[in-house]
Parts: C-alpha cells; sequence; structure tokens
C-alpha cells in the first residue's frame, strides 16, 4: 500500500497545525462561523442536526490494519464508539466536539490519513474498484492511478474553488463494481489495439436531482497524458461551469448544455496546447508508485482444500456465507473476502470499535494486513486462504459481522438520512432497517438472489437510489416523511437510472410496499437465473405498479 | 396565505462546542424541547430571536432560527420530522455503541 513520503507527511501535520489555529481562532472569537464554515468544510467537518460529523477519507477505499485500529481509537476516545462508512469510500464519525477535532486530526496524521477535500468545491476523496489489484479480470491495478490523481489532485491550486464538487472514479475491468459512470470523471483503463494501456473518460456522469449516465467523450487516453487530459478537463469546467447557479453547477450540466461532442472538442484544444508541459508523466514516477502496490507475497497453494470443501459440506450456514460473501481471488488457492456491514437490523455501513479491532486482528492474520472500504458500505479482507476462511468465519460471527448478504436485498445502501443529516427529509437507517428485518432469513435472500436496493433521505442522492435495482427517496411533505420508489437502477456495466413506480409511500408502508415489489418479481421471473434487474427490464414497470399498489389499496381498506 | 391562527414559535439554535439542538427559555438556553418559550405574536418571537444574536457574538451558539411549535394538553410539541428529531438528541433508532463507556480518558 502506498505510504506517504515527505510532502505528503508534510502538509497534512502543516494542514492540522493550521485548523488547530482556526478552531482556536473560532473559539477566541476572531472568526465568525460564516468566516469559519469555509474553513472546516475544507477540513471536512459538517454541522450536523444533533452534533458536528467529521469525514475522513480513505483514498480510494485502501485500510490497514494499523489505521483500522486508530480508527477505532478514534471511536471510542472521541465519538460515541463507532463509526459509519460511505458510498464514497468514506468514514464519517458522527459525534466529535468542535475543540477536538484538531487532536482527532493529529491523531489522523499519525497513521497518514487526514479529511482533507473530503468536502467543499474541490477535487475529492478519489474512487476506485475495491477488487483492485485482486481481480481476474483487470487489465490493470487502478490503485496505482488513482494514487497519481491522488497526488496531482491534492491542494491543487487552480482546481480548489470549482464550481462544485467534483469526484473522480477509476476502474480497470469490464465489470464495474464502483458505479464509474456516476462520477464526475469515470476513468476505465483500457488496452487499445496496440496493446498499450489507456484511459477511457466517462466525463459529466452524476447522481442527484438530476440524474446522469457519464457519457463515453474520449475512447483512448495514454497513460502519459492522463494528467494532462484530466487538467485540461478540469479547466474547461472550471472556466464554464455555472457558478450562478449551484443547482447547475457541476460539470454533468456544462456537458450536458454543450453536447459531449463540442465538451470535448473544447477540452481537445485546451489538452493540446498543455499536453508536453510538466503535466507529462514520468515513466519513473509511475513506476516508483507502482512498487509500493507490488503483490504481497502470496503462498503457493493447491487449489483444492480438503478441509475447506469438507466444512462446506458439513455446515451450510458456512457454505451460504462462502457463496454470497467470498469472490474468485486472481491468485490460486486465495479468496476475497466481504464482510457485510449490514446484518440484520443494523444501521447500513455503521461499525463499532471493537469491530473494528476485530477486523484489524484479521487482516493481520489472515490478509497481510490490508483491508477496503467498498461504495457500498462494506468492507474487504482482500487475501485470504482458503484454509482459513472457516476459522475467520467462525470470528466474524462473534461479533455479528458474518450476515451472508453481499449482493442481496439485505445488503442495503442507506445514507445517514435524517436521524443525523441537516439537509435530509426523510430518515433512512431505519427504513432499512425494516426492510432488513423483513427479509431477514438468508436462505429466502439467497433465493431471491442479486437485488440491490439503495436508500436516500433526499434528493441529494448520498444513498444512491437512482442506480439501485430498487430505489428509495425520502421526500418530506409537509414536514412529514414519504418515500418515493423507483425501479430498474443500476450502477453496474449494464448501468441505467430507475423509473418511479408511483405516488410516494408513507414510512409505515414502504416496507409493504418493498415486499410486495419483490413478491411481483418472484412471481414474475422466469427462474432463478433470471436477476430481479432482468425481470425489470423484460417486463417493465406495469406489473410492478399494479400489484403493488393493488395490494397497498387492500391493506388500507382492511385497516379501515 | 391563512392568517387566521395563532402561529406559535420558539426560537432554537445550536451549542458551538458540541452542535447539540437548543431552546430559548426567555433567559437561558437549554436542551430540553418542553423548556423552550413559546411566542405566540410574530414580533415577540423575531425579538426573541435578535437577542439570540448575542449569543452567537459570544461564541456560545450558532444558527439560531424560529420553528413552529403546535401547542396540546402537555405543551408545545414540534411540528415536522427534523424538529422532532432535533429534539430528541438522537438517532430515532438504538445505536449499538459496542465498546463505548463514556469518552476514556487518555
Ligand atoms: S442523500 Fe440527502 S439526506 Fe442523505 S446524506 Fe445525502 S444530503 Fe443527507
Amino acid at each position: 500500500m502506498y505510504r506517504y513520503d515527505q510532502f505528503d507527511a508534510t502538509f497534512v501535520r502543516e494542514r492540522t497545525a493550521q485548523f488547530s489555529g482556526q478552531v482556536a481562532r473560532r473559539l477566541a472569537g476572531e472568526l465568525t462561523e460564516e468566516e469559519f464554515r469555509p474553513l472546516r468544510l475544507k477540513n471536512g467537518l459538517y454541522l450536523q442536526l444533533h452534533a458536528y460529523m467529521l469525514r475522513v477519507a480513505i483514498p480510494y477505499g485502501e485500510l490497514s490494519s494499523q489505521q483500522m485500529r486508530k480508527l477505532a481509537y478514534i471511536a471510542r476516545r472521541y465519538d460515541k464508539g463507532y463509526g459509519h462508512f460511505t458510498t464514497r469510500q468514506n468514514i464519517q464519525y458522527n459525534w466529535p466536539r468542535l475543540d477536538d477535532v484538531p487532536a482527532i486530526l493529529a491523531h489522523l496524521a499519525e497513521v497518514e490519513m487526514h479529511a482533507i477535500q473530503t468536502s467543499g468545491n474541490c477535487i475529492r476523496n478519489v474512487t476506485a474498484d475495491h477488487f483492485a489489484g485482486i481481480a481476474a479480470d483487470e487489465v490493470e491495478d487502478p490503485r496505482i492511478w488513482a494514487e497519481v490523481i491522488r497526488q496531482w489532485s491534492t491542494l491543487h491550486p487552480e482546481f480548489s474553488y470549482l464550481p462544485r464538487k467534483f469526484k473522480i472514479c477509476l476502474i480497470a475491468s469490464e465489470h464495474d463494481r464502483a458505479a464509474m459512470r456516476t462520477h464526475d470523471i469515470g476513468l476505465r483503463i483500457v488496452r487499445n489495439a496496440k496493446g498499450e494501456l489507456g484511459f477511457a473518460f466517462y466525463t459529466g456522469g452524476g447522481q442527484g436531482r438530476t440524474p446522469i449516465i457519464g457519457p463515453l467523450v474520449k475512447d483512448f487516453v495514454a497513460q502519459e497524458d492522463l494528467l494532462s487530459y484530466l487538467d485540461a478537463t478540469l479547466r474547461v469546467y472550471n472556466m464554464h461551469g455555472r457558478r450562478d447557479n449551484i443547482y447547475k453547477a457541476r460539470i454533468k450540466i456544462l456537458v450536458q448544455a454543450l453536447g459531449a461532442e463540442e465538451f470535448t472538442r473544447q477540452v481537445d484544444e485546451e489538452w493540446l496546447r498543455i499536453k508536453d508541459s510538466v503535466l507529462k508523466l514520468p515513466e519513473a514516477e509511475v513506476a516508483r508508485i507502482r512498487r509500493y502496490f507490488a503483490p504481497p507475497d502470496y503462498e503457493k497453494l493447491p487449489v483444492y482444500v480438503e478441509s475447506f470443501e469438507d466444512k462446506k459440506l458439513s455446515d451450510p450456514d458456512f457454505a451460504r456465507w462462502i457463496r454470497a460473501n467470498t469472490h474468485d481471488h486472481k491468485v490460486d488457492g486465495y479468496r476475497i473476502v466481504s464482510i457485510s456491514l449490514k446484518p440484520v437490523g443494523a444501521a447500513p455501513g455503521d461499525i463499532t470499535a471493537d469491530q473494528m479491532d476485530l477486523v484489524a486482528d484479521l487482516a493481520d492474520t489472515y490478509s497481510f494486513g490490508e483491508i477496503r472500504a467498498t461504495h457500498r458500505q462494506n468492507l474487504i479482507l482482500p487475501h485470504v486462504r482458503q484454509q482459513d476462511l472457516f476459522e475467520m468465519w467462525q470470528k466474524l460471527q462473534g461479533v455479528k459481522l458474518a450476515e451472508p448478504n453481499i449482493d442481496f436485498v439485505g445488503d442495503i445502501i442507506a445514507c445517514p438520512g435524517l436521524d443525523y443529516c441537516n439537509l435530509a427529509n426523510a430518515r433512512s437507517i431505519p427504513v432499512a432497517q425494516r426492510i432488513s428485518r423483513r427479509f431477514s432469513d438468508p436462505k429466502r435472500q439467497a433465493e431471491i438472489g442479486e437485488l440491490r436496493l439503495n436508500i436516500s433521505g433526499c434528493i441529494n442522492a448520498c444513498g444512491h437510489h437512482h442506480v439501485g435495482h430498487i430505489g428509495i427517496l425520502g421526500v418530506d411533505k409537509k414536514g412529514e416523511e414519504f418515500y418515493q420508489v423507483t425501479l430498474g437502477g443500476s450502477s453496474a456495466e449494464d448501468i441505467s437510472l430507475g423509473k418511479i413506480l408511483g405516488p410516494a409511500f408513507s414510512y409505515d408502508e414502504i416496507t409493504d410496499a418493498v415486499e410486495a415489489v419483490v413478491d411481483t418479481y418472484l412471481d414474475l421471473r422466469t427462474g432463478p437465473a433470471e436477476r430481479f434487474i432482468d425481470t425489470y427490464r423484460r417486463t417493465g414497470i406495469d406489473p410492478f405498479k399494479e400489484k403493488v399498489y393493488g395490494s397497498l389499496k387492500e391493506r388500507r381498506s382492511a385497516a379501515e | 396565505m391563512a392568517n387566521d391562527r395563532t402561529v406559535h414559535q420558539m426560537v432554537t439554535a445550536q451549542w458551538l462546542l458540541g452542535g447539540e439542538s437548543i431552546y430559548w427559555t426567555g433567559s437561558a438556553w437549554s436542551e430540553s424541547f418542553a423548556e423552550g418559550k413559546v411566542y405566540a405574536d410574530q414580533a415577540a418571537a423575531d425579538a426573541a430571536l435578535a437577542e439570540a444574536d448575542a449569543f452567537v457574538k459570544q461564541r456560545k451558539i450558532v444558527g439560531p432560527y424560529l420553528i413552529e411549535v403546535e401547542m396540546d394538553a402537555t405543551g408545545p410539541q414540534p411540528t415536522s420530522a427534523r424538529e422532532r428529531i432535533r429534539a430528541a438528541h438522537n438517532a430515532t433508532f438504538a445505536i449499538d455503541h459496542g465498546s463505548w463507556s463514556g469518552r476514556i480518558a487518555d
């Protein structure tokens, strides 16, 4: 994993000292809230409904066991004993006190972490495929390039005051596990006909109030031109992005207004001017960064491990977990383990300090000390030997982290919503909890199969509702919480935006409505191999509409 | 706009240090919604809000604003989900605090 160089270490330390000074001046009355607000936001500190919230960056989702222990320490010492993993490979603390934040940042700096650029109109924490470096289907390890982008975008003076926030995501497989095309710039590492590595640019995607699937604007940018092409894209956006209207300020609106072709022409024009400047990536520098991502010391292991196969046969719960929560690793004898942060009835993405410590221990014992955070609010232990899986699974069970539900209906994405968030219309987490309890039987979940359910507490769409197979959006009706359901979204390589099912449901109706959607799917599907999304695409929304509102009507009249 | 009913209001804000929701009692700030002073006329509510500014300047509180409340037999009640949740000072579900046992010392 990447280690800070002198430059990184110095700027993080300096920024921590600077922010301590700003907090001190705020408390001494030298800064008003209006003056302080942009400064705290630059350091990931929000004021939410009940308390401050600190958002800590986990660049491209990669965490060491040592960093995880530090996150646990901070949760215990300065918060209420837990943290919340978000859809952007960040972790949030919900209860820090303002005067404790400088100390928290100092602790984070000790393990090469910070909260810089996790808020504000700048280039945010760069995200990547959480299977980076371990997926058999990737053409390159995207972390190397995510790190290049992290270094380029950190404190970039020209792009510190963009019209609006800016999110970049990288993948290197055909399979999109990172919702790549929902970002301001989605990058897919590809090979051209000559076998050279380069980047396909999908620019101008996004969610929020105007969801747009990022169009392919450039199918191949050579490695050495990555930064100049990014720079040129950001320059055109910085110049022409709508600063006059916050709802129209994202790059997606500019790309739509100009048309992808004209936008690309302008970027190319700028790029030709700067492509041979200092922005040309020196091979030696890429090689230096690449060395940090060298594979760990894998053992030569047999593909078939008898004890592992026996356990799967004798213990159906273990077998179910293996099927749902582990994936093929590119090295024989290892598997990728997903730790679901969605135990039945829990708050999606929440993890207690004790659980963090245990995950750190498991990473040390079984996975070369490596952990990943996923945009679906789960964790990954990237390299676990097959023969260790049973023992590890038992330990996960001991701390309620062995839910076998990855990509099932219980693996819900939910934003903090009205339980914490100042911008929310409605609660997300308790809705997720009710749905998760309704589908608590793991056998039933496995039978239903892949079904991605995403919940946002408002149109900002932090909970990715537009691209959930089932999306739920919290809306406000005269101060009360209602929920609009969309069907047919996807954030994977078959990306699509969900379509609104019909009138919104009340807090008490939404779980029944979701169950009716799922039951309708089970009735309609051609067989277990047809996923929810495929059935929906085959039948369209009408049969779902009919069934869901029909059953709701029945329930309402029965209640009267 | 219907003008035929009395609008009851309170002044709310957040502590600067911790961000907790607080309510103006007429003479001090309280974390208890029930202790908030209810203003039945707009001028009095506006005056109370203006008064809150002094506490902003003293760096005790941030972001004061007026909220509408409803009066029932037991006293004032919040009129939106948002204000109900703020008044309760917590998420509406049981948080699994894990090993948390208060803010531990260094
Ligand atoms: S989607 Fe809305 S409610 Fe949810 S975290 Fe984002 S801003 Fe808050």
